[in-house]
């Protein structure tokens, strides 16, 4: 933004649709749409210049509840619907709204290419870590053994960790946090939306009505610190509602617990979210509650080319060299032949 | 001539003497031999300097689905077809006059194509206990004089050991040598109809400059292809087809795909938007995706998706920001874009889909034609979901109908199928070049003004077409949600009205139906009344159109009817086909225009199907003409 444009100052309410919001109460996702619609203000970018795309499900109704452009499309092709949009307007910001189901089952193939192209999308991926739309069947990231309506003896499939799986895919930007941390979360979604590029956020998202308090140790007052290491850049890894424990790198490079009494924090792990190799966001995505404290916050943060810059650039780039195209030559390319009249 | 030509073949007798020219009015080749033969560039030359020269030529190429099948196989035999004329034609013919056999193989498949009495050309080297028992070959065919191939003029030549001879100095290996063997083909084939070879040897020379000993053995194998035909005692005569009494004006050859993307290229740069093409690779529609990636300077930007769903996806995206937007692919593929079609349909995004059908049910025939897809294009999605649906009728319309299909598309603000097929995809005929100016405009209008009370919009407020209007994103004051779940007419809030429900339903049927009023009256070539209509939609146009006027030529009362549009079906459709005393419809699937007419119209309609992943002949269809006249 240019210094000299003058903007008007948005607020929350103006990027609330009129739309009666038709979540259960309680549920997560309200949370985050609050959380949306603090930071939007806070972007600089006008209202119109706004896109919520999302898929099918509880979460992907989000677009509904926006005064912002926006599309609910069908289950899981929210990333490539928002690809073409951005691919055509590279001006508009486009954020894809979606859930663990919707992102990573139906549409996982769509994730992982607008991953690796780095599409500048703003993925928010909402994990309740259950179909909540279709009244509760296990979704790719359920715990194995757990029960649901289609799982009635336990579910037999290993879950995906959907920030490995990003990290794997190449994301730039990978960050997690959860639904009621709402100043955790505020801060997490505001970065995301200033990545230039595809930004992958997980949201820890509680359904209260098919897998109620499944992110509880993630959430509680007294746990999440516990449980939870809220990643600092530059800083070790220390967590404990004392600050007592920090993570240190053993021998054969994995990470370790250990006490701050026995450890100096110089030897701890330190968080540098810019690295460009992605083994140390990978390390970090691989530490999952309850085997080990958790992190939380962004993990990765680089900067590559986007896509859909580099396609706007060779567009432009042959109107540069080749010139506009002009139709008369097009028609005339090739071997031509002229039949006269007789 | 080409000055670098060895010999005059000025009319009569040329300057040995011993050679007659002779004078013919069309003549039917085909090249065939191994994959890996060069037979598909053979063709495409033969094909360049015959439209060159001022024939009229349509093209059959006929490829395995197999990239380099074993040599020597049967199913690895690939094969190009093309007719040149004096006079006008509409297909690439249905028997042939001369048929060059690389191998025996492509004898074997081939020659029951061939006329009594043609002209066969074969590579007597490959002839070996090698090839000619992967071609099922007992003994050698070409040994056993008054056998099979007595009823033809056959002219056994060792091309390879020519094509060696040709090259030799210039530092091949035997196999870069024997690469070149098709060139002496096509030189041969050059003296036999009298072609200029300039052409090809600009093109050989453009196509390997880095390559100075390829561009010489490439030069040297045609030129003693070309003097074979010239010394030889083994060929007496050859022939002239004089140039076609065309439409004056500048021409060039085109294919179906690349008629497609020069017409969705020229509906954008006309209407000065943003072209949108999204596609992922499929035979045979992926040439639209090469031709239009190279048309950036136009307004075109292409993305090549992760899979179908993600290329039609990307073009309701890219439809929602205001671009022109297009995917195209084949069976397989339009199978997977159901979903996304049904979504432009209910979001009103204008968007074009192009099927170049190929032979299915699944992954079906991939490199053979066929119409099929009808049903699938017309019906195929969940709900009533009725769209437009459009066809081409042969190469060179391909660019006029991507344009309509571009132009229904804005205007109605609707989802638009273009059929085309595998045979009007890769086949090619003379296109003659349209004058800038008189093609059609495209007026896009973005809404930028709220419509309603209070500067509300309603993205659904419709026009007396029953078209809504189209905003897009960066318009201030606009912002709305679009989505899947049905719309309030109008406000287009979700809405699970019954009422409602059914009011949209009807509306998007009935704007879909609105199109009628834009599009042109059907006509008939033929009689107004009499006792038989033909009608025929798409590919099978020319074959159709050339049966149906040798019927008339022989005093039948047989009119052409042919589609290019099927749904909406043009306004007076109806009322033709009360006309006639038998209706019959002949297409390459198993009957589904025939159920969708008698659907529409009741009317008691003949059905003549062929699903073989080939086009109509003919003769095929005039016997069946006469057979239902008779009947
Ligand atoms: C093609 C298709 N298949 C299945 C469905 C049914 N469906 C709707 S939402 C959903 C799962 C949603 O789960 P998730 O993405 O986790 O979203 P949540 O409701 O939990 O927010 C399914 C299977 C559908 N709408 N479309
Ligand atoms: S079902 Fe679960 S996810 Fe869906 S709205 Fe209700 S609480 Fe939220
Ligand atoms: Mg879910």
């Amino acid at each position: 933004m240019s210094a000299d444009t003058i903007l008007p100052v948005l607020t929350q309410k103006d990027f609330a649709s009129d739309q009666e919001i038709r979540w259960c109460p309680r549920c997560g996702d309200y949370s985050i749409l609050a959380q949306m619609k603090k930071v939007l203000p806070t972007l600089g970018i006008p209202r119109e210049n706004i896109v919520f795309v999302s898929g099918i499900g509880c979460s992907s109704r989000f677009p509904y509840y926006m005064a912002t452009y926006g599309m609910h499309s069908i289950h899981g092709r929210a990333p490539a619907i928002a690809t073409g949009l951005k691919v055509a307007r590279p001006d508009l910001t486009v954020f894809v709204i979606t859930g663990d189901g919707d992102a990573l089952s139906i549409g996982g193939n769509h994730l992982l290419h607008a991953l690796r192209r780095n599409v500048d999308l703003k993925i928010i991926m909402f994990n309740n870590q259950i179909y909540g739309l279709t009244k509760g069947q296990y979704s790719p990231t359920s715990p194995r053994g757990k029960k649901t309506k289609s799982s009635p003896f336990g579910s037999l499939d290993q879950p995906l960790n959907p920030l490995s799986v990003a990290i794997g895919a190449g994301a730039t930007f990978v960050a997690r946090s959860a639904d009621v941390d709402v100043k955790h979360l505020t801060m997490v979604l505001e970065r995301a939306a200033n990545h230039k590029g595809s930004a992958f956020v997980e949201v820890y998202q509680d359904c209260n009505v098919f897998n109620s308090g499944a992110f509880e140790f993630a959430t509680k007052k007294d746990q999440k610190h516990e449980n939870c290491i809220y990643l600092e850049n530059g800083k070790p890894l220390i967590y404990g509602n004392d600050r007592d424990k920090g993570i240190r790198l053993n021998g054969a490079g994995h990470p370790e617990v250990v006490s701050l009494s026995d450890v100096k924090d110089d030897d701890l792990l330190f968080h540098d979210e810019s690295i460009d190799d992605p083994d140390h966001a990978f390390r970090l995505a691989q530490m999952r509650w309850p085997n080990s404290p958790e992190p939380m916050g962004i993990f990765r943060c680089v900067e590559r080319p986007t896509y859909d810059g580099e396609v706007d650039r060779q567009f432009h780039d042959c109107i540069e060299q080749q010139g506009s195209g002009d139709l008369e030559s097009l028609f005339h390319s090739g071997d031509t032949w002229e039949v006269k009249a007789k | 001539m080409s000055s670098e030509s060895p010999a005059s073949t000025t009319n009569g007798k040329s300057s040995n003497g011993s050679k007659t020219l002779e004078t013919v009015e069309s003549i039917v080749i085909r090249f065939c031999g191994d994959s890996g033969d060069g037979m598909q560039l053979a063709g495409t030359q033969f094909t360049n300097v015959s439209a060159i020269f001022g024939n009229d030529v349509s093209t059959l190429p006929d490829f395995p689905a197999e990239i380099r099948a074993p040599a020597g196989s049967l199913f690895g035999v690939s094969g190009f077809q093309v007719c040149f004329s004096s006079a006008e034609i509409f297909t690439p013919g249905d028997d042939v006059d001369t048929l060059v056999a690389m191998n025996p193989a492509a004898l074997k498949t081939n020659l029951e194509d061939l006329k009594r009495g043609g002209t066969l050309i074969v590579n007597e080297d490959a002839f070996d206990k090698s090839n000619l028992k992967k071609a099922h070959y007992e003994s050698n065919p070409l040994d056993d004089e008054g056998g099979q191939l007595a009823a033809y003029r056959i002219h056994k030549v060792p091309m390879t050991r020519l094509t060696r001879d040709a090259v030799a100095g210039l530092g091949l290996t035997v196999r870069e040598a024997d690469r070149c063997k098709n060139f002496f083909a096509m030189g041969l084939v050059y003296w036999l109809y009298d072609r200029d070879s300039t052409p090809t040897e600009d093109w050989v020379k453009e196509k390997f400059s880095k390559y100075p000993s390829i561009v010489e053995a490439n030069l040297r194998a045609l030129k003693a292809g070309y003097n074979f035909g010239f010394s030889t005692e083994q060929f007496t005569v050859h022939y002239e087809v004089p140039s076609a009494e065309l439409e004056p004006g500048h021409y060039r050859k085109i294919t179906g795909n690349e008629a497609v993307a020069m017409g969705l290229a020229t509906a954008a740069k006309l209407a000065e938007k943003e072209l949108f093409y999204g596609g992922y690779p499929i035979t045979p529609a992926s040439d639209i995706l090469h031709e239009l990636s190279k048309l950036k300077r136009f307004g075109v930007k292409t993305f090549q998706a992760e899979d179908e769903i993600a290329a039609i996806t990307s073009i309701v995206g890219a439809a929602f920001g205001g671009a022109l937007s297009v995917t195209a692919s084949s069976g397989p593929g339009i199978a997977l874009k159901s979903e996304g079609i049904g979504l432009g349909i209910i979001t009103e995004l204008p968007m074009v889909i192009v099927n170049v059908q190929r032979g299915g049910p699944s992954t079906g025939l991939p490199t053979k034609t066929e119409q099929s897809d009808l049903f699938m294009t017309y019906f195929g999605r969940n709900g009533d979901a009725p769209m437009p649906v459009i066809a081409a009728r042969s190469p060179a319309d391909c660019f006029n109908m991507a344009q309509e299909a571009v132009r229904i598309a804005v205007e109605y603000m609707t989802p638009v199928f273009l059929l085309t097929d595998g045979y009007i995809a890769n086949g090619a005929e003379p296109w003659k070049i349209p004058d800038v100016s008189d093609l059609y405009k495209i007026n896009v209008q973005y809404t930028t003004e709220p419509n309603g009370e209070g500067d509300e919009y309603l993205p659904y407020l419709r026009d007396d077409r029953l078209v809504r209007p189209w905003a897009i994103p960066g318009t201030p004051g606009l912002e709305h949600r679009l989505g899947g779940l049905e719309k309030w007419d109008g406000s287009g809030e979700v809405s699970y009205d019954p009422d409602n429900h059914e009011h949209m339903i009807r509306t998007r049927a009935q704007k879909v139906a609105n199109i009628a009023d834009s599009i042109p009256e059907q006509e008939v070539e033929g009689p107004e009344s009499g006792d038989l209509l033909v009608v025929s939609w798409g590919g099978t146009y020319g074959a159709v159109k050339s049966a149906c006027t040798e019927s008339r030529r022989q005093g039948k009362s047989v009119a052409h009817c042919h589609l290019q549009y099927i749904h909406p079906f043009p306004k007076n459709l109806g009322q033709i086909l009360k006309n006639y005393k038998k209706v019959l419809i002949p297409e390459l699937n198993a009957g589904q225009m025939w159920m969708i007419l008698r659907g529409v119209y009741l009317v008691d309609a003949v059905s003549f199907t062929k699903v073989k992943g080939k086009p109509f002949l003919i003769g095929e269809l005039c016997a069946k003409i006469d057979e239902v006249l008779a009947s």
